[in-house]
């Protein structure tokens, strides 16, 4: 069954519209990168999940159910804009929290406790949000997000702010979270999240979706079937027509890279069996465009054509 | 329904387990008997230790026999003026008084020469005693005795019946129901005024420390305005209920120490007791004791149980009601400071109602503008609680009260379209028109 799925969800404001037939799946139990530039609709299409704001138009499925007001208490929310009552005690604030996502006062004692034992803060309990540190907060809004154990948890470029060791403790635990049954969306623009977290991801530009499928899928789908070779000497006979020598620059010693494309779709085996005979392999690799590199390329050019362009260029 | 309940629950504890909340509460009634206490020992105090001033009299014209008052001991010199003078400046004492030859149709050049500058008060009665010795030698040239004119002196004074349709007679007295008009229509302005204020802050702060959009991923942006307008609310009747109890409690306890049952009387007879006064004064003073007394019995008549009734409903009514729009404008500002050009025009109906009540409703509580001002739900919290104790006929009461719950629940829809768009922009320059832009796109 699909975490959530979204059918021409539009959002039109009087200047301008933030989301035009937005269109995504979210697989259950993925961590799914919702990608794009800074203004380009993520938080609007966030708040619309939240129930926050309404769309003008579309619908949204939430676990097979249309989306209802009951169902804010499947949902865990890490704004991207973080904040808590100064004034209130970590413990005090995070029990009210608990309890307007539909929690019982005796299941949301237990679950804090369990919580702050784990990020081992056990003693903050009665301390004031305002006396924390930055990172000291963001972990107790951490916990808030994730008290209700919910199905769907949404997190708004959650490690902005984060020290590494904090970013590391999160990423754990939300693959952890992940583990028991979780579906994460992320939204984010930071590539590297994307790339050693997400298996899904869609992306999202001015407004329209772009992009969408699993990580690995839409690599493939703009590999360029080009091979990153390390080898001695460099001389290199590709014969013609077969093969394209992009670039070649020396390493150390005789040990050169080059960047050899394959044009008519072979597979890479055959090269390196051409190349065995030629010279010493050190390696061999196919160069995979990174998230970034689709990511920007897309951005610039709006089209597969300026993308396969932009990932040559790389 | 229950997270409203919990939103309720948050704003009120919040703010009633404050330090701040706890001093304001014991302290502000605690004013008003200290004020009363501090006032009645000063009076006592000073009317047993009032010493009297000296005067030194050079009377060049003879019509005058100073006798000693409390106040004042008279000095008469039979020397020249500048010998006098001479004399009083190396004295301590308080006043010299110079007396010229003056013709009785013409009283004038009479001199006063004193150390520092005498209070208006001490000159006044020196003044009055010149007067009444010259008001008689006038009587005398006129040949008119002072009995035919202390027979001529009339006073008088209404007791005012107010006579129903059922024909039923009851004593009124205005200066009761205006004074007590007065009172709960300034209560209703600045509790409305402090717990609107309350309200904003509440908003804003939750806006600036964007916690908000945590809070309305759980409930609806109308569920937690409401929750927070209604445990503000909790917090004023708290708050209120606990100063009538503490100054009724102290009221009485500072009022019992000085063995008073009524202050207003207590403190005559105290005056009575230490002041040696003349008997015309005396009699006065009884007089007034009478009028103390009718008054007491008069407010024993005001209906007490009644005028608190309204005034908790348009307390509650009115708050509603403006904390609304407090509500919608913390939403769409980014600061307090940035409220400031918002809060005046909101409240100035509020205003109208207040001036109004001064200008209209306690002057003639019957009136057009009277009627209108306590109709008109954003007027009406102030103008009715003032004008309720003139026997406000029940079908405008009724009138104003459905009106007032209209208003709030108008308010309070066009305050949600504003808040649940506004709470969610930060950064823009808010006015008037980017608050329409919101209630347009707050649908």
């Amino acid at each position: 069954m699909e975490a959530l799925i979204t059918k021409g969800v539009t959002k039109r404001y009087s200047e301008h519209t933030a989301l035009s037939d937005i269109n995504i799946t979210i697989p259950e139990k993925s961590i799914y990168g919702l990608l794009g530039p800074n203004g380009a609709g993520k938080t609007t299409l966030i708040r619309i999940i939240n129930q926050i704001i309404n769309s003008d138009e579309g619908e949204i499925k939430i676990f097979g159910e249309h989306l209802q007001p009951k169902h804010v208490e499947m949902i865990g929310y890490l704004p991207e804009e973080r904040g808590l009552y100064k004034k209130m005690k970590v413990g005090d604030q995070l029990l009210y929290l608990a309890q307007l996502k539909g929690l019982s006062r005796k299941d949301a004692l237990a679950r804090i406790k369990y919580w702050l034992e784990k990020f081992e803060i056990k003693d903050w309990w009665s301390k004031k949000v305002e006396d924390l540190s930055k990172g000291m907060a963001q972990k107790i809004q951490f916990i808030s997000t994730v008290l209700h154990e919910p199905k769907l948890i949404i997190l708004d470029e959650p490690f902005s702010g984060f020290d590494p060791v904090n970013a590391q403790l999160i990423t754990e635990n939300i693959l952890e979270l992940k583990e028991k049954g979780s579906t994460i969306i992320f939204s984010t623009h930071r590539m590297e999240t994307v790339e050693s977290l997400c298996d899904h991801i869609a992306l999202i530009n001015k407004s329209k979706k772009i992009l969408e499928g699993p990580k690995k899928q839409v690599k493939e789908q703009y590999r360029s079937s080009t091979f990153i070779v390390e080898h001695k000497g460099n001389h290199l006979n590709l014969g013609s027509g077969k093969y394209e020598l992009s670039s070649q620059k020396p390493i150390e010693g005789d040990l050169f890279s080059s960047l050899i494309k394959i044009t008519d779709g072979s597979k890479g085996n055959e090269l390196i069996r051409m190349l065995v005979d030629q010279t010493e392999i050190h390696s061999f690799q196919e160069k995979l465009p990174t998230m970034a590199d689709i990511f920007i390329g897309l951005i610039k050019g709006e089209g597969d054509e300026a993308l396969k362009k932009h990932l040559q260029e790389v | 329904m229950s997270k409203v309940w919990l939103i309720i629950k948050r704003e009120y504890l919040n703010r009633v387990q404050k330090k701040s909340f706890l001093l304001t509460t014991i302290l502000v009634p605690l004013i008003i008997p200290t004020i009363m206490a501090v006032l009645v020992y000063v009076m006592i105090k000073e009317a047993e230790s009032a010493k009297a001033d000296t005067v030194h009299i050079v009377d060049e014209s003879g019509k005058f026999v100073f006798e000693n008052t409390s106040k004042f001991n008279f000095i008469n010199l039979n020397v020249p003026i500048q010998q006098a003078k001479e004399a009083y400046k190396i004295t301590n004492d308080f006043a010299l008084l110079h007396i010229p030859q003056f013709n009785i149709q013409k009283p004038e050049g009479f001199f006063i020469y004193t150390k520092e500058n005498p209070s208006i008060e001490k000159v006044a009665a020196l003044e009055s005693i010149l007067e009444e010795r010259i008001r008689d030698l006038k009587l005398e040239a006129y040949k008119i005795d002072k009995e035919t004119l202390k027979n001529l002196r009339t006073d008088i004074s209404f007791k005012q019946i107010n006579i129903s349709d059922t024909g039923e007679e009851k004593a009124s007295n205005s200066g009761i129901l205006y004074g007590l008009g007065f009172l709960l229509g300034i209560l209703i302005y600045i509790f409305v005024l402090v717990y609107g204020i309350q309200i904003m802050q509440g908003v804003i702060d939750e806006k600036t420390s964007k916690i908000v959009e945590v809070i309305v991923s759980s409930v609806k942006p109308f569920q937690l305005m409401l929750g927070k307008i209604i445990g503000i609310a909790a917090v004023g009747v708290t708050q209120f209920t606990i100063w009538i109890l503490v100054v009724t409690f102290l009221s009485s306890g500072v009022l019992a120490y000085f063995g008073l049952k009524m202050p207003q009387k207590q403190m005559m007879e105290q005056v009575q007791k230490k002041v040696a006064v003349n008997e015309e004064v005396k009699a006065e003073m009884e007089q007034q004791n009478s009028k103390v007394a009718e008054f007491m019995n008069n407010f024993s008549d005001v209906p007490f149980a009644k005028i608190a009734l309204v005034f908790l409903f348009y307390f509650l009514g009115g708050y509603l009601m403006y904390g609304a729009l407090f509500a919608a404008v913390g939403s769409s500002v980014d600061s307090m400071q940035e409220s400031q050009q918002f809060q005046f025009p909101i409240t100035l109906p509020l205003l109208i109602g207040y001036l109004g009540l001064f200008m209209f409703v306690l002057r003639d509580p019957h009136g057009t503008v009277s009627f209108w001002l306590s109709i008109i739900p954003f007027t009406s919290p102030v103008a009715m609680v003032g004008r309720i104790a003139f026997d406000v006929p029940w079908y405008e009461l009724a009138l104003s009260m459905s009106l007032l719950i209209g208003g709030f629940i108008l308010t309070t829809w066009i305050a949600g379209r504003i808040y649940r768009v506004g709470i969610l922009m930060t950064g823009t320059k808010i006015n008037w028109k980017v608050m329409v832009k919101y209630f347009m796109m707050g649908k």
